[in-house]
């Protein structure tokens, strides 16, 4: 009921200003799949600024961050986003994991506990979003259930999913085992880090925003 | 409900019957319950995508509160549907209806006893610490 009434707005403004209002695009995966990344690299191609930091030390993002009204263009299209960068979802946080990288006990400590509150954050966001690009490690397992949990909630409600499969430029990366995985979404290889099929990725995501 | 324990290790066997009529939150409580007190769940059938969220929101809301609790290791195995043919695929749809999403198997357990647990499409591998 919900998504047929904001469908009919977007359809609304469409036809009054000749394009959508701002389409909430949520950035969602595990922790260091490079969320940021990407949304730094969109933010960076359209906006010329960056969004947020990015660290090899995961949980860096704690917090939901928003870039407002970004501006992409695809074929003489265009479309008004509001970035939603999200904390990774994680099922486990331990701060001594976070020690490895010579953080002091005390700092790790504290990052632990805002990241059990970054994870919480995200998922209480999902129900705000009109589209969600799932980002995943190429390089990692794509059969974590952590993927399927964030994928199998946005399915239940029924908001549009593209899956970027980040880090092409890493030799182990395997965009075809993510492909097999999930075999009902669109994914699209990339490389937030150099930039690698990003205009295939803004090809999906206006085809993903065009669903809302 | 079935219980056994291996030199510590305890696991415990929970029919989805058993969670059935359970509420959203009585169903994650039950769960938890359980893995705050170091047992590893092997739940038959699983839960619905928005209870694992819960889960693993509730799961996040413990940790650092309960001393040593560090979080959860979940995954789920069940028969490729979406590759299943026609036939398959609503014999899957009848059984899910009537009797639950039991063909599938949910583990769960405290992450400070599970280590990792690996998944592909057809199995799950279990290290523990």
């Amino acid at each position: 009921m919900f998504q047929t009434l904001k469908n009919l707005t977007n359809k609304f403004f469409m036809l009054l200003f000749g394009r959508k209002k701002n389409i909430k695009i949520g950035f969602y995966g595990p922790p260091n799949a490079g969320k940021t990344s990407l949304a730094n690299r969109i933010c960076k191609d359209w906006t010329g600024e960056e969004m947020g930091i990015v660290s090899r030390i995961p949980h860096e993002t704690r917090h939901v961050q928003f870039k407002e009204k970004v501006e992409i263009k695809h074929k003489g299209k265009t479309l008004l986003f509001k970035l939603v960068d999200t904390p990774g979802i994680a099922t486990k946080i331990d701060y001594e994991d976070f020690l490895k990288f010579g953080i002091r006990k005390s700092d790790a400590k504290k990052r632990a506990k805002e990241a059990t509150q970054g994870v919480i954050e995200s998922i209480q966001w999902l129900d705000d979003m009109d589209a969600v690009v799932v980002v995943l490690d190429a390089t990692e397992n794509p059969y974590s259930q952590v993927n399927i949990t964030i994928i199998g909630n946005l399915v239940a409600r029924k908001i549009p999913i593209l899956i970027a499969a980040n880090k092409i430029d890493l030799k182990k990366a395997d965009v075809k085992k993510i492909e097999m995985a999930f075999p009902e979404y669109r994914v699209v290889g990339i490389s937030a880090k150099d930039g690698t099929n990003m205009n295939e990725f803004y090809a999906a995501l206006f085809e993903v925003a065009q669903k809302t | 409900m079935m219980q056994k324990k291996l030199k510590g290790l305890s696991l415990q066997i929970i029919p989805y019957s058993e969670i059935e009529h359970l509420s959203i939150v009585e169903r994650v409580k039950k769960l938890l319950d359980l893995i705050l007190n170091n047992k590893i769940i092997i739940l038959h059938g699983r839960l619905r995508p928005e209870e694992e969220a819960r889960l693993i929101e509730d799961t996040m809301a413990l940790v650092g509160h309960i001393k040593n609790f560090k979080g959860i290791e979940l995954a789920v195995i069940e028969p490729d549907v979406y590759k299943a043919n026609f036939f398959e695929k609503i014999k899957h749809g009848i059984a899910k209806s009537l009797i639950g999403n039991s063909v599938a198997l949910t583990i769960i357990g405290p992450a400070s006893v599970i280590k990792e647990i690996k998944r592909d499409p057809k199995r799950l591998e279990l290290f523990l610490r």
